[in-house]
């Protein structure tokens, strides 16, 4: 029981560390006020990028890195729509999420000899493989933290800081101020959009990373849509955490857990649909999103960034 | 004394700023001294929120020199203001509501460590509370506090950053009496510690009781400098409204019938949860224009939107035509012949992006010959939008074109022609006039007078004395949310209105009571 325990746990975390960079990138992003909806584009794009550059040079963090650069690019492209064009954001957003699903698998198609154009698994030397940690791996249940690859690891450490530097720095409380009140924060002095856009490209940088899990570890190749809807389960969990990064780790545990459930059940042959486990983690968003009305209109506010989504232009009357 | 007041620590020379169709300040002086306090006195849309914006970095003037301490500064953001020592409480707060006071106090402050030590902000803030006695928790919520307590904060936070010079926007207009005298005693100090402010209002019993210097603006120019002392709260009222009256309406006499409206002990909220209507009792009988006078917030909106439907009565009767209506939907009091021009005439009077025969049909659409079986009959909407234009002269290319590309005296006009159109027995006007030119406001004006003699019912509200004045029979002034007192327009004199307006009731003004 232990063993099997175990090994749910490890599949959930392993499942769950893209959702959670994802989850913290499109927190960051809201937090100062703007809906990044190209969330799903930009995990793909992360995701073919990275493969593509393991499959060519067989270095990953290479890899990592063009990631990231491409979720700076494609966030770069949201924010100078959304902040400086002031278009609206769900458009900008919606139709980077076009533009990475598409890009990604024309990317995808061209990967080389061995590709069947749709996708190209296990032919790689170089992939994330998880890292036991001599002594904490052998604990019973809990090892299965401790037996995870290099980025489930660093994830273990962005939770903690991405939480501390929200709520106990100075840039923490600016960006806050930014995303619910942006006419007070410019008031006292701070740079409304130069922060939206620092944010925005943070963000999109980890969602990026993301994808980059996806390919490079949890699922190592390619395969077409190998993200498989995370994008919009992120844009879910951002609401389920209530925009706090120490509460992402939940959300994402509840739905990489669900998906390392699904696997077990389905190899011992229950008759439980797996469309209703897939179904769970989303009735989970709307219950939460219940309960969250709800506490406000007890006057307690835990909803989202009031000016999430609105751009901002300092009106001279 | 004499000495200190020599030289200005401020001066402010010649500022003028144009905004896209109104002269907010031309060639406006200001000079601040040293440990005093300066009221700027001036009805709504004088020019001293702009002026006093442009002190603080959030306006630019068009021409004008601003001086500190002898040297001329360019102000160009907030924080430039800050720097120079200067601090602004805006009317409408700059506060974070979800973050706490210790937040809001630090939110954007260069010189804070980069790992905030919110012990050494508690301990700074309880020290300045303390000192001035401004009492606010650091802890607590901004939106759990209370207006005044929030305008503690705000004071706080200014102190904290090194204001010297504080300006505060119509500080009291949130306040309670006893919240106002606290707010003087913590100016009181401030000032004999040698910082200064500045003090925008319209309400004469502070200037008096608050401020050393007065200078009173009226339409964007300074009209007088004086020191407090020197002067009495009737002169200050009559130097900010000005004696004289631009435009006399023609009218004849008027000839009441039966009444129409009726409030009866009305009170009402606010957004806040603050009593905005206070035991508000009158009537307007048929063939008659009762104005409301008072300065904007005083529970005017509140009002209209109470005898529209828009908004709930807490206790009290609304009596509309003999029928009880109190707290009754929008629709049913359109049904009852109640048509409304309002206040905000693009947000809540048009529909911008639909054409100016949709506009016009918006209240009659539900009816033949407009409507027949439910639909629409588009050809007859576009004949009575024919008829409509020509009647009320409305200046649109078609009546297909888009509202939003009206002017504003157009879109003023598409609007009355609609209520007008629809009206049976009582129209209400919040600021029918407001940012109209001079030949709008007249035709607006005239169109209300004709209801009138048509045996309507009209309910006026304004904040220019002279069109009220001019245009209605009797004049409600309110303050507060009371009515101070009804008098009769043909006898009512500006002073005592103002006077009225500023919260004195009518017995002092000295006006009879119609």
């Amino acid at each position: 029981m232990i063993v099997l325990l175990t090994s749910i746990l490890a599949i959930t975390l392993r499942a769950g560390t893209s959702l959670i960079y994802a989850t913290i990138g499109e927190i960051y992003t809201e937090r100062s006020g703007v809906l990044n909806l190209g969330l799903e584009g930009m995990m793909l794009v992360g995701a073919v990028s990275s493969f593509a550059t393991v499959y060519y040079t067989g270095s990953l963090s290479l890899a990592v890195f063009v990631a990231m650069l491409t979720g700076v690019l494609l966030s770069s492209i949201h924010a100078f729509l959304s902040i400086t064009m002031r278009a609206n954001q769900v458009v900008s957003g919606l139709s980077i999420t076009l533009f990475g699903t598409g890009f990604a698998s024309f990317l995808g198609q061209r990967l080389g000899p061995e590709s069947n154009g749709r996708y190209l698994i296990g032919l790689i030397g170089e992939k994330f493989t998880p890292i036991a940690i001599p002594g904490l791996s052998k604990i019973p249940l809990l090892g299965a933290l401790f037996n995870q690859d290099l980025l489930t690891y660093i994830v273990y450490l962005i939770i903690p800081i991405a939480w501390f530097y929200m709520f106990k720095t100075k840039n923490g409380l600016n960006l806050r101020a930014v995303g619910e009140n942006p006419q007070t924060a410019d008031a006292m002095g701070i740079d409304v959009l130069k922060t939206r856009y620092l944010y925005t490209i943070i963000g999109g940088t980890l969602v990026a990373i993301g994808g980059a899990h996806l390919s490079l570890a949890y699922a190592p190749g390619w395969s077409e849509n190998i993200t498989g809807g995370r994008g919009w389960i992120v844009i879910a969990l951002v609401i389920f955490s209530m925009w706090n990064p120490s509460r992402a780790i939940w959300g994402a545990l509840l739905f990489g857990g669900i998906n390392a459930v699904q696997f077990r059940l389905q190899a011992s042959g229950t008759n439980i649909p797996a469309s209703f486990l897939n179904m769970l983690p989303y009735l989970a968003t709307i219950i939460a999103l219940v309960v969250m009305t709800w506490l406000e209109n007890f006057g307690k506010k835990v909803g989202a960034p009031a000016a999430l989504a609105t751009p901002y232009m300092r009106g001279e009357k | 004394m004499e000495e200190k007041q020599a030289v200005p620590i401020l001066e402010m020379k010649n500022i003028t700023k144009q905004f896209p169709g109104v002269l907010a300040n031309e060639n406006v002086d200001l000079e601040l001294f040293h440990g005093e306090v300066l009221a700027l006195l001036g009805e709504n849309g004088a020019g001293k929120s702009t002026l006093m914006n442009i002190l603080s970095g959030l306006v630019r003037p068009d021409s004008g020199d601003i001086i500190l301490n002898g040297k001329k500064v360019d102000i160009s953001s907030p924080k430039d203001a800050m720097h120079l020592g200067i601090g602004m409480v805006h009317q409408n707060f700059k506060l974070v509501s979800t973050m706490t006071v210790a937040e809001n106090v630090i939110l954007g402050l260069d010189n804070e460590k980069f790992i905030l030590d919110m012990k050494e902000v508690r301990k700074k803030i309880s020290g300045i509370s303390d000192h001035y006695n401004l009492k606010v928790d650091p802890d607590s919520y901004i939106w759990q506090m209370s207006v005044g307590e929030q305008q503690r904060v705000e004071i706080l936070k200014l102190i904290y950053r090194g204001a010297e010079i504080l300006i505060l926007d119509e500080p009291t207009a949130v306040l309670t009496p006893q919240e106002s005298n606290e707010l003087n005693g913590i100016v009181k100090k401030m000032t004999a510690e040698g910082k200064s402010a500045i003090f925008i209002t319209h309400k004469m019993d502070e200037v008096m009781e608050f401020s050393d210097w007065v200078r009173v603006l009226q339409k964007g120019k300074l009209v007088s400098v004086t020191r407090t002392g020197d002067t009495n709260p009737k002169e200050l009222a009559n130097l900010m409204v000005g004696r004289d009256i631009l435009f006399r309406v023609e009218k004849k006499k008027s000839n009441p019938g039966k009444v129409i409206l009726e409030l009866d002990k009305v009170f009402a909220l606010n957004t806040k949860g603050v009593d905005a209507l206070k035991k508000v009792t009158f009537s307007i009988r048929a063939g008659e224009i009762l104005g409301i006078a008072g300065v904007a917030g005083n529970g005017q909106r509140e009002l209209t939107e109470v005898i529209t439907g828009l908004h709930k009565i807490t206790s009290g009767k609304l009596v509309v035509e003999g029928k009880e209506m109190t707290n009754k939907a929008p629709l049913d009091l359109i049904r009852a012949g109640v048509s409304h021009i309002p206040s905000d005439r693009v947000a809540m009077g048009v529909v911008g992006d639909m054409s100016v025969a949709s506009n016009l049909a918006m209240k009659e659409y539900r009816r033949a010959p407009l409507t027949k079986y439910g639909i629409l009959h588009p050809k007859r909407i576009f004949n009575m939008a024919k008829g409509m234009i020509e009647l009320f002269m409305i200046a649109t290319p078609s009546p297909l074109t888009n509202v939003k590309f009206l002017s504003g005296g157009n879109i003023q006009k598409t609007i009355l022609a609609r209520e007008i159109g629809a009206c049976r027995g009582l129209l209400i006007a919040a600021y029918p006039a407001r940012g109209l030119d001079v030949g709008a406001t007249e035709s607006v004006r005239k169109d209300i007078i004709a209801e009138r003699d048509n045996g309507k019912a009209v309910l006026l509200v304004s904040e220019d004395l002279d069109e009220l004045i001019s245009v209605s029979d009797k004049i409600a002034v309110m303050s507060e949310g009371k009515v101070m007192g009804i008098v009769d327009a043909e006898t009512a004199d500006i002073e005592s209105l103002g006077l009225m307006m500023a919260g004195v009731s009518l017995e002092q003004s000295g006006e009879k009571e119609v």
